[in-house]
């Protein structure tokens, strides 16, 4: 945890975790990243790292910020959370199972014939998923729809869309967020999983994006930009937007972010964004997560 | 300040009154919302061609204009489905069917959720706009993708009978309909329902089975075959998946040929769709397949484009003439 928070928003101070509450998140987070690795070794291939980059911000939207109920996943007034990189599937449903949504031994046998559980999330298997995803850049539209239609039935709840980096080179998302800005979509929330890699390489490299705060500032969005490891301002952040009403705009938080952060060897080699550890390297990576605290 | 001065000038924000059978959209819709149904409509940046503006009017809550966006408008259409809502979209049916086809088998078919997608001016019935603006291959793109329902209605008042049955309708839709300047075929009020079609008249000899804006023309062929001593049967296949394959076995027992009109490619769309049932059920029936035969369209005004193609009625009746010598 950062001693001195740089980045913090004004407003956002007042939403402030205590350090019980870190501490309970950073353990969830961690839980998160042993689940994916043990969950993966079921599939024999799996995207480790992009799961590695955004545990910190599924442990902090689902076990502190959104506004969801234990076994009642279809409640109408939830908090709702999208995945444009459906591809980090494999380290959400681990908090599914949590929850409540689904049963461990379906858990347990991730992705095996039959199983609804799979490298993307599918809404109409999996209670708790509140979109299907998979190809890339969809995810903001549908979360512009669910905004759009909660506010038709005068539900006050968030929709919250975690996308990629990568995906920001997609053009729907684009349409998207102009969309969002001029149908004033104040619950709306986008959050960029900025770990600056894809699968060809790094995404200053493939297809540039930057200035990025630039351009959902001038899309018309509410844009910070923060650590996303850091337990502090990343979950201030995110009760900040998901209780603030009174705002305008949509929200864009652009969380700096490292791929596979956690596991050193990952850390450094951007093709871990899909792979296989066999159990001996396995057992390293577990004993790293297990050592550190992030 | 000048204004136009004859009752013949017009411009775009009156288009809605000159396509009569596009007035029906706003109109079922409406109705829809007074019967206390969740309806929201949807368009982008095409109100005045499709004649939403009409609902946008009425009901300003429940309409959302997505500008010049149509996959941010698919893709929304199915977010909104999820909340309760019932979302009709609309936009040209070459960006629908053909521009927005990932985000309609993701986002809507794949999700199963009931979304009803309405694909306009489909066809080559924007004429001379060309190419970029016809739809010849929707259907087939379209009818290939599971969950989906794929419907193309005659005329204005059977899409609204189809719009208005569609509340009952579990899964998702994509209407494909024309340009709104098509003549009736049916009273307003005739039920529709899913799935089944409309058989017009009973023929020995041969059945033209039609659907969308062919229906018209394919029933004065029908009748002027039939004046010249034929015995030429007619039926409306508006559900083109699911297809209503007993009314297709029946027709090819009594009639022995088949002669399908569509304003589509030949490839993948009702032709197609006829054939598969008929070699599923090993019929002996001859099968004509008449449409765009897989080419790009000439450019020409509408009517003149449906003579070139032979899909008018004089060209329909030629077709089927041809096919029974």
């Amino acid at each position: 945890m950062s001693a001195e928070i740089k980045n913090l928003i004004p407003d956002a101070a007042l939403f402030r975790p205590n350090a019980d509450e870190v501490k309970r998140l950073r353990e969830k987070a961690q839980f998160i990243r042993l689940e994916t690795i043990r969950l993966i070794e079921i599939a024999k291939v799996g995207h480790y790292s992009s799961v590695f980059s955004a545990a910190e911000i599924f442990a902090a939207l689902y076990y502190d910020v959104m506004n969801i109920r234990q076994r009642e996943p279809d409640w109408p007034r939830r908090d709702r959370f999208l995945m444009g990189k459906g591809h980090a599937a494999v380290g959400l449903f681990p908090i599914l199972a949590e929850y409540g949504y689904i049963a461990k031994e379906t858990l347990d046998n991730y992705t095996r014939l039959g199983n609804p559980l799979g490298d993307h999330p599918d809404m109409r298997k999996v209670p708790g998923i509140d979109f299907s995803s998979g190809s890339i850049g969809h995810a903001l539209s549908a979360g512009v729809g669910m905004a759009l239609g909660n506010r038709m039935s005068e539900i006050d709840a968030n929709v919250f869309v975690m996308l990629g980096d990568g995906e920001m080179q997609e053009g729907q998302v684009w349409e998207a967020a102009i969309s969002a800005a001029h149908h004033k979509l104040s619950r709306l929330v986008a959050i960029v999983d900025r770990n600056g890699y894809q699968l060809d390489g790094s995404v200053d490299d493939v297809m540039g994006i930057e200035p990025l705060a630039d351009k959902w500032r001038a899309f018309g969005w509410e844009t910070h930009e923060i650590d996303g490891h850091d337990l502090v301002e990343l979950t201030a952040t995110l009760r900040w937007a998901q209780s603030n009403t009174t705002r305008a705009r949509p929200i864009c938080i652009i969380a700096r972010t490292l791929k596979g952060k956690g596991v050193g060897f990952m850390e450094s080699e951007p093709g871990w964004h899909l792979g296989y550890l066999h159990p001996s390297d396995a057992e390293r990576a577990v004993e790293e997560i297990k050592s550190k605290v992030i | 300040m000048q204004t136009p001065q004859s009752p013949e000038s017009w411009q775009y924000r009156a288009l809605n009154s000159r396509t009569p059978g596009l007035r029906h959209f706003s109109n079922a819709l409406i109705d829809l919302v007074e019967e206390g149904h969740p309806i929201v409509a949807g368009s982008a940046d095409l109100q005045y061609s499709n004649g939403l503006n009409g609902f946008a009017e009425r009901y300003p809550d429940r309409y959302i204009q997505f500008g010049i966006s149509e996959q941010n408008m698919v893709s929304a259409a199915a977010g909104l489905a999820t909340t309760g809502q019932m979302p009709f979209v609309a936009t040209f049916a070459s960006f629908l069917g053909l521009l927005c086809c990932e985000q309609i088998r993701m986002d809507v078919a794949y999700c199963d959720l009931p979304v009803r997608l309405i694909g306009h001016h489909t066809g080559i019935s924007l004429g001379f706009y060309g190419t970029s603006h016809h739809a010849t291959e929707d259907i087939a793109t379209m009818r290939s993708i599971a969950n989906l329902t794929v419907v193309s209605p005659a005329d204005g008042p059977q899409f609204a009978s189809a719009l208005k049955a569609s509340v009952d309708w579990p899964q998702p839709i994509y209407f494909r309909i024309g340009r709104g300047s098509e003549p009736d075929v049916y009273e307003a009020g005739t039920p529709f329902t899913f799935g089944k079609a409309i058989e017009h008249l009973q023929g020995d000899e041969l059945t033209i089975i039609a659907c969308g804006m062919a229906v018209h023309p394919a029933a004065e062929a029908a009748h002027a075959l039939n004046a010249e001593g034929r015995s030429v049967g007619l039926i409306d296949m508006p559900t083109l998946k699911p297809i209503d394959r007993e009314a297709i076995v029946a027709a090819a027992a009594r009639s022995r040929l088949i002669v399908t009109v569509e304003e589509h490619n030949t490839i993948g769309g009702l032709g197609s769709a006829v054939a598969e049932v008929l070699a599923d059920k090993g019929s002996p029936a001859r099968l004509v397949r008449h449409g765009i035969k897989d080419e790009f369209s000439l450019i020409a005004p509408p009517t003149h484009l449906y003579a070139h193609y032979k899909l008018d009625s004089k060209g329909i009746a030629s077709i089927a003439r041809d096919a029974l010598v």
